[in-house]
C-alpha cells in the first residue's frame, strides 16, 4: 500500500512542477509580448503615474531582471518562481500570494458546497432510478441530465437568475454577491451541471450492484431491500461516482472561472478574468499556477480515495508496482 | 451511406439532423440576411415581426443577422482550431511513437502537464496576448485540445506498430508513407472523428464563455457569448433577446453531444 502511494505522489509531484513551469513560461512570454516599456508600465502601477521617473524604472528593470536577454531572463523568472515568489501585482502592488490567500477560501466555499450539493441531488435520484431501471423516474432524471448536460454553466447561471430571481422572486439577483450570503444560486448552478453526470453514473453503477451475485445473495438470504441496499449496494455503487468525481473535476474548475465572475463572487476565478482583462501578469501567474496545482492536488486525491474504497484496485495497483 | 444512417441509434441519427440544420445555418445564412453590426437607433428592442424574425437588439441591430453571422464565427473558429490540433497532435504522437526515447519521454510529460489544465484555462491564458483577437484565441484552443490527439495517436500507433499486419508489411518491404497511409492512419481514423466532435463542442464553448466573461472577442462582433452579456440587462422589457442565443448555443451542444454519444449518456 505505502508502495503504490509513493509511486502516485511521485507521479503527481512531477506533474505539478511541469504544469506550473509550463504556466509560468506561457507568462513569461505573455510579458515580454506587451507593447510599452514594461519597467515604466510596472513602475507606473507600483508608485502612481506621477512618480515615474527613469531612475524609478531603471530601478524596477534591474530588480526583475528585465534588462536580461531573453533566455537568461526565463532563467531568472523561474528562479523567482522555485523560491515560491510570486511577485506583486501590478495593479494593485499587493503580494499576489496575499491576494490569492483571499480569494482562495470564497473559491473554496463555493466548489465545496457545489460539490456536497451536486451528491445531495444526485445520489439519491441516481440510486432509486437504478433500482428500477426505464421506470418513469429513470426516463424523466435520463432526459434532464441530456438537456442538462448540453447547457454549460454559464448558460445555467443565466437560466437560473431568469427563472429564480426575476420570475419567482426568490432571490434577487442584484442580492447574489458573497456580501448577502447569496452562495446559493452559483453552488446550485455548480451542482446541476456535476449531478447531471454523477446521478446517471450512480445509476449505472446502482443497475450492475442489482445483477450481481452478490446482491442477489444478500436479498436471498433474507435481507430486506433497503437493507441489502445500504450493506452492499452503496459502497459498491460509490466507487464509479467518486472516480468520475476526478472527471467532473475539470467541469467545476472551469465553471468556478466563469461562475464566480457571471455572480461577482470574489474567487481565484473572477480575479483570474479580472487580471487577464487588465493585463496583471503576476496576478495571471499565480492564479492560473494555484488552480493547475489545486487541480493536480484533487486527482491526486481522488486516486488515494478510490483506492481506499475500493480494495481491488489496491491489489491491482500492488501488482502493477511490483512488475 | 443508407446502411451507415440505419446503423445509428436515434439519439445519433436526431443530433446529425440538428447539427446538419445547424452548420447549414452557419453557411448559408451570412449570404441571406442583412448586415449585423448596422444600427437603426429608431427600431431598438422590437419584438419579433416578418421583417425581423427575431426582433432587434439595443442598438436597433437584426438579431437573425447577428445570430447567423455569430454561427459562422463560432464555427469556423471550432473547426480551425480543431484541425490544427489534430494535424499537430498526430504528427506529434507519430513521433513519439515512431522514435521513442528522449522525445517520446519529454512530450508525453509536456501532454501530460496540458492534460492537466482545464481548457478554458489555457485558452484564457493565451487570450491575454491579444485580447479581443480572433488569432490568440485560436493559438489557445489548439494549444489545449491538441493533447487528446497525441495521446490517443501515440498509444494507438504504438499498439499498431507491433501488430503482426505492420510486421509483414515491413518484411515485404513497403516503405514508411505506405505504413502510415494503409496501416496506422486507418487505425486511427475512428477514434480521431470522436475526439474531433468533442472537440468542436468544447471550442465552440469555451469561445462563448470567454465572451462571457468579457475577455473573448469584443462588441460589435457578433458572437454568442458577448451576445448574451450585451442583452443580459434587458432580459425584462426583451426576454426573447437574451433567449435566442442562449437557446442556439444549448441546441449546438445538445446536437453535439446526441451525435458523439457519450458514454454516460445510454
Amino acid at each position: 500500500m505505502l508502495n503504490i502511494l509513493r509511486h502516485l505522489l511521485l507521479r503527481r509531484c512531477l506533474q505539478a512542477g511541469i504544469v506550473a513551469l509550463l504556466v509560468s513560461t506561457v507568462c513569461f512570454f505573455l510579458m515580454h509580448s506587451l507593447s510599452g516599456d514594461l519597467a515604466f508600465r510596472i513602475a507606473a502601477g507600483r508608485y502612481g503615474y506621477d512618480m515615474v521617473t527613469t531612475a524609478a524604472a531603471e530601478a524596477v528593470r534591474a530588480e526583475l531582471g528585465l534588462d536580461r536577454p531573453l533566455l537568461q531572463g526565463l532563467l531568472f523568472w523561474w528562479q523567482q518562481l522555485l523560491q515560491f515568489d510570486l511577485g506583486d501585482s501590478y495593479l494593485t502592488s499587493a503580494p499576489v500570494i496575499e491576494e490569492i490567500r483571499e480569494q482562495f477560501g470564497h473559491t473554496l466555499q463555493l466548489a465545496i458546497s457545489a460539490l456536497a450539493l451536486s451528491i445531495v441531488i444526485a445520489l439519491p435520484v441516481g440510486l432509486i432510478a437504478g433500482l428500477n431501471p426505464h421506470g418513469w423516474l429513470d426516463r424523466v432524471s435520463l432526459a434532464l441530465s441530456v438537456v442538462l448536460r448540453a447547457f454549460p454553466p454559464f448558460l445555467l447561471g443565466i437560466l437560473l437568475i431568469l427563472l429564480l430571481s426575476s420570475k419567482l422572486g426568490i432571490t434577487n439577483a442584484a442580492n447574489a454577491s458573497h456580501e448577502h450570503g447569496g452562495l446559493l444560486l452559483p453552488a446550485l448552478t455548480l451542482a446541476l451541471g456535476l449531478a447531471a453526470v454523477s446521478s446517471r453514473v450512480a445509476r449505472d453503477a446502482m443497475v450492475e450492484v442489482r445483477r450481481s451475485a452478490y446482491f442477489n445473495f444478500a436479498r436471498t438470504k433474507g435481507l430486506s431491500d433497503l437493507l441489502a441496499l445500504l450493506r452492499h449496494g452503496v459502497r459498491n455503487a460509490a466507487v464509479p461516482v467518486i472516480a468520475y468525481l476526478g472527471v467532473q473535476l475539470v467541469f467545476l474548475m472551469e465553471g468556478v472561472i466563469i461562475i464566480e465572475s457571471l455572480f461577482a463572487w470574489p474567487g481565484i476565478g473572477h480575479a483570474l478574468a479580472h487580471a487577464v482583462f487588465g493585463r496583471d501578469i503576476p496576478m495571471i501567474q499565480g492564479t492560473a499556477i494555484v488552480m493547475g496545482l489545486l487541480f493536480v492536488l484533487c486527482n491526486t486525491l481522488v486516486d488515494i480515495a478510490c483506492l481506499v474504497a475500493d480494495p481491488r484496485q489496491r491489489y491491482l495497483a500492488t501488482r502493477r508496482a511490483d512488475t | 451511406m443508407i446502411g451507415w444512417w440505419q446503423s445509428l441509434t436515434l439519439a445519433r441519427r436526431s443530433g446529425a439532423i440538428l447539427l446538419t440544420l445547424i452548420v447549414l445555418t452557419a453557411l448559408l445564412g451570412p449570404i441571406l440576411v442583412t448586415d449585423p453590426v448596422s444600427q437603426d437607433l429608431g427600431r431598438v428592442l422590437r419584438s419579433p415581426s416578418l421583417a425581423q424574425p427575431l426582433g432587434t437588439d439595443h442598438l436597433g441591430r437584426s438579431m437573425l443577422a447577428r445570430l447567423v453571422h455569430a454561427l459562422q464565427l463560432s464555427f469556423s473558429l471550432a473547426v480551425l482550431s480543431v484541425l490544427s490540433a489534430a494535424i499537430i497532435g498526430i504528427s506529434l504522437g507519430l513521433l513519439a511513437a515512431w522514435r521513442g526515447g528522449i522525445i517520446e519521454a519529454v512530450l508525453t510529460s509536456i501532454a501530460d502537464a496540458v492534460m492537466t489544465l482545464p481548457v478554458l484555462l489555457v485558452v484564457l491564458l493565451f487570450s491575454a496576448f491579444a485580447q479581443g483577437e480572433f488569432w490568440s484565441l485560436y493559438i489557445g484552443l489548439s494549444f489545449a485540445l491538441w493533447v487528446e490527439y497525441f495521446r490517443v495517436s501515440r498509444a494507438s500507433i504504438k499498439a499498431t506498430l507491433v501488430s503482426a499486419a505492420v510486421e509483414s508489411a515491413r518484411m515485404l518491404g513497403f516503405d514508411r508513407l505506405y505504413l502510415l497511409r494503409r496501416h496506422l492512419l486507418p487505425a486511427l481514423a475512428p477514434v480521431v472523428v470522436t475526439l474531433m466532435l468533442f472537440g468542436i463542442s468544447s471550442a465552440i464553448l469555451a469561445l462563448a464563455a470567454l465572451g462571457f466573461v468579457g475577455v473573448g472577442l469584443r462588441p460589435p462582433t457578433p458572437e454568442l457569448g458577448v451576445m448574451m452579456i450585451e442583452l443580459f440587462p434587458y432580459y425584462e422589457e426583451a426576454p426573447w433577446l437574451i433567449a435566442s442565443p442562449v437557446v442556439t448555443l444549448g441546441l449546438i451542444m445538445l446536437a453535439l453531444a446526441l451525435l458523439g454519444g457519450r458514454k454516460e449518456m445510454p
